[in-house]
């Protein structure tokens, strides 16, 4: 070190730690003061170039003409920019086509993500894992078809289902039987009164002949163990066939509406959600 | 008298002229310690060649690459044959453990050797002080021409001597600039001017450090920057043993005259020559006992035989001792003391945690994740559906198919990797997969699986990951 600091004779407090650590009382080192000015020089420059002072009505402005949302705008064109190329093939293709393509729907997957999570997730839970009255897109079990044009449809124009309630149409008794068989449906047998009147009362022009389901129609498959008004009970399906589903003029009706989303999203959108949802497990 | 005393007497006198000029280190001035050759002086030369591979090893090739090659943009670590890469760094933390220990566990034994003999700072000042010595002259010229003008020759000096600082500084950078990129490359980069701003600034960075530290601050590093010479004090105790100024023998110390050469009974073996302070890389009084300015390099030790050769006294007025000893203790034998026990102890497992790594680096690795949301869906048929995510790890150095098998149960079924799935080369690649077993079979809310990946050319490479199938609550 040079010479001329920290000189045995610089004046002290007379603190003195392990017989040679001292607490000077002297100047500080020349560079600790030219930092220390600098340090002001950085500020006042600070205060001219960027926003800084607070005001009544916001702050200084700054002659840069930084602002945050700049900023931000500036990280969202370089995520933009990497993103470019995959969402351009993605404009020139069919849904079908992009599931087809392994890096383009895995590059879907892993972007869609956030738009589901905005978008969808909120009734049928992330993941697609589904909410009570809200049906679980991750199984196999599709009321409208779960091929991906089919998914790509829903999304586009939504879906709002009908079913009549049918508490002026059927009798206590009947109520009961039908409700039987549909119970039975789902394992495996049948209940023949209810059967009969699974016919005689048009059941099957929605569900089907063999209670299938009809995907034209959006009814629901009575032969499988999900249910789209869950829990699959005998007072759940009472509940449904007296009420209906989406009934007007009966307020104790189901709700089952699923919005249009044409208006909210741009058609890659769309198309990046029906594969996301395709994929997420029961995608046909 | 005889030429033989008159000749001693003159070396007497001319020691304790030169010793008005020693003064312990108040951290006011710039040392300049004196060079005496010596046992320890030799030691120091051959102790520094450790830093010689820091210099050299990158040049090293190992087939069409550089043998030990710290690829940061590739994330891979390459030491001769073996690739590491991120998913194995856990052997880094042993390898920093194992050195972390060692130090701790030389210092217990013999203090602060790593300071005294092999650390950076040390050596590099050493080899500033020498080219300083070489271009300067003796600590006594060197003072003389600090404090004198400005004077052509004295600028020429100057400037040849930071210049060869600055030029050492510069390859300290390039050397170690030269261990995460091709060394051969980097050099044609450095003198084509092509080289990334990554490579440059390592190189500014160390020339400027190196002559700040080595050439100007030197021992205040070791003073006031360097937290191990505060944490010395608790890592050696009694039984360490360090250069130590045996004051039984050397008390009462005082001049020696040259008239009573003969009569030694009143005072001790030291005769205050100061010759120890002079050779001090960090200006301290070694007679005052060991201090945290002490980085035992024991330049003081040769310093004193060498005047004790000259007024025939026995060696070691100053020597490598321990507290215990001086005292008149019995020593303790080496591998009796519990903190070598300790220290050695983890340092032989961290070794063996090291040798266990490399010795089972696995070419394939397989890690799989369990969908979460939801943990299982029922599908139509009644069967129970888990979703996975598959990341496949392939160490080769070619693109392979792995096959997948499921384990676990009878009646499990995979979709997603029916065809083997490409594994390119040195990276993770993902599959999402899912598994499926009839809800009638299913027994348990939750099912040990086992994913088993292996290459299709070759069954020895696989790996293998256990996870868990989720049913609904039974």
């Amino acid at each position: 070190m040079s010479d001329n600091k920290n000189s045995t004779d610089a004046p002290d407090t007379g603190h003195v730690w392990d017989d040679n650590l001292r607490e000077l009382t002297n100047q500080p080192p020349r560079w600790w003061i030219i930092t220390f000015y600098l340090g002001a020089v950085f500020i006042i420059g600070y205060l001219v170039l960027y926003p800084s002072i607070p005001l009544v009505n916001g702050s200084t402005k700054g002659v840069l003409g930084w602002t945050q949302m700049k900023r931000l705008q500036a990280s969202v064109e370089e995520l933009d920019a990497i993103r470019k190329p995959f969402e351009d093939k993605l404009k020139g293709m069919s849904a079908q086509a992009v599931l087809d393509d392994r890096e383009l729907s895995n590059y879907v997957v892993r972007s869609a993500k956030v738009l589901f999570g905005d978008r969808c997730a909120a009734c049928h839970g992330t993941g697609g894992a589904g909410n009570p009255g809200y049906p679980i897109l991750a199984d196999d079990d599709w009321l409208y078809g779960g091929n991906i044009d089919t998914i790509q449809q829903t999304i586009t124009n939504g879906r709002t289902g009908l079913m009549p309630a049918f508490k002026d149409n059927v009798s206590e008794q009947e109520l009961d039987d039908l409700a039987k068989h549909i119970l039975a449906l789902s394992q495996g047998s049948e209940h023949a009164a209810g059967k009969e009147l699974y016919n005689s009362k048009g059941c099957f022009g929605c569900h089907g002949m063999e209670a299938k389901g009809v995907e034209m129609m959006g009814g629901a498959n009575f032969t499988d163990t999900i249910w789209r008004f869950a829990p699959g009970t005998e007072e759940s399906i009472k509940y449904t066939i007296t009420n209906g589903v989406n009934a007007p003029g009966n307020d104790a009706t189901r709700i089952a509406i699923m919005p249009v989303f044409k208006e909210q999203l741009t058609e890659t959108e769309i198309k990046k959600l029906a594969v996301y949802v395709h994929k997420l497990g029961g995608g046909q | 008298m005889s030429d033989q005393t008159e000749q001693d007497n003159q070396d007497l006198e001319a020691l304790y002229r030169e010793a008005e000029y020693w003064h312990v280190n108040l951290g006011d001035k710039t040392i300049h310690a004196k060079r005496m050759p010596g046992f320890f002086r030799s030691l120091k030369w051959v102790s520094m060649l450790v830093w010689l591979p820091f210099f050299l090893g990158p040049y090293l090739r190992w087939g069409d690459r550089q043998a030990i090659l710290w690829d940061i943009p590739n994330r891979q670590f390459h030491i001769f044959g073996i690739t590491i890469l991120p998913q194995d760094i856990w052997m880094l933390a042993l390898v920093l453990l194992f050195f972390a220990l060692l130090l701790a566990a030389v210092t217990s034994v013999a203090g602060r050797v790593y300071c005294g003999y092999f650390c950076f700072q040390t050596v590099w000042t050493d080899i500033f002080t020498w080219i300083e010595e070489k271009l300067e002259g003796h600590p006594g010229k060197r003072k003389k021409m600090d404090e004198a003008p400005w004077t052509f020759s004295k600028i020429r000096t100057k400037f040849l001597k930071h210049f060869f600082w600055i030029l050492i500084g510069i390859l300290t950078g390039i050397s170690f600039t030269a261990w995460f990129t091709d060394a051969y490359q980097l050099w044609i980069d450095y003198f084509t001017l092509q080289a990334t701003l990554a490579e440059w600034a390592p190189v500014g960075v160390f020339a400027f450090f190196t002559h700040l530290f080595a050439g100007h601050m030197r021992e205040q590093v070791c003073f006031w920057l360097c937290p191990y010479a505060r944490i010395q004090g608790v890592m050696v105790d009694s039984e360490t043993v360090l250069p130590t100024y045996d004051f039984r023998r050397g008390e009462p110390r005082g001049k020696l005259k040259k008239t009573s050469q003969s009569d030694v009974t009143d005072k001790g073996d030291c005769i205050d020559c100061k010759q120890c302070v002079a050779v001090c890389p960090t200006g301290i009084d070694i007679r005052n006992g060991q201090q945290e300015g002490c980085i035992t390099c024991a330049l003081c030790l040769d310093a004193c035989d060498a005047v004790m050769d000259k007024i025939k006294r026995p060696h070691g007025l100053i020597k490598y001792t321990s507290l215990d000893e001086m005292q008149g203790k019995p020593e303790v034998t080496l591998y009796k003391r519990p903190r070598v026990i300790v220290y050695s102890s983890i340092m032989i497992l961290a070794v063996a945690g090291i040798i266990y790594g490399l010795s089972t680096l696995a070419t394939l690795e397989l890690k799989v994740l369990h969908e979460r949301q939801p943990l299982f869906v029922m599908r139509s048929d009644g069967s129970v559906q888990n979703k996975y995510v598959l990341k496949i790890l392939n160490k080769t150095k070619n693109d392979i198919m792995v096959k997948l098998t499921v384990a676990g149960h009878n009646d499990i079924q995979m979709i997603g990797a029916e065809k083997p799935l490409e594994a390119p080369e040195k990276r993770v690649t993902a599959y999402t997969i899912f598994l499926r077993i009839p809800g009638d079979k299913l027994l348990q809310e939750t099912l040990p699986v086992t994913l088993r990946i292996e290459y299709t050319l070759n069954p020895e490479f696989y790996s293998e990951y256990k996870s868990i199938f989720f049913g609904p609550k039974k």
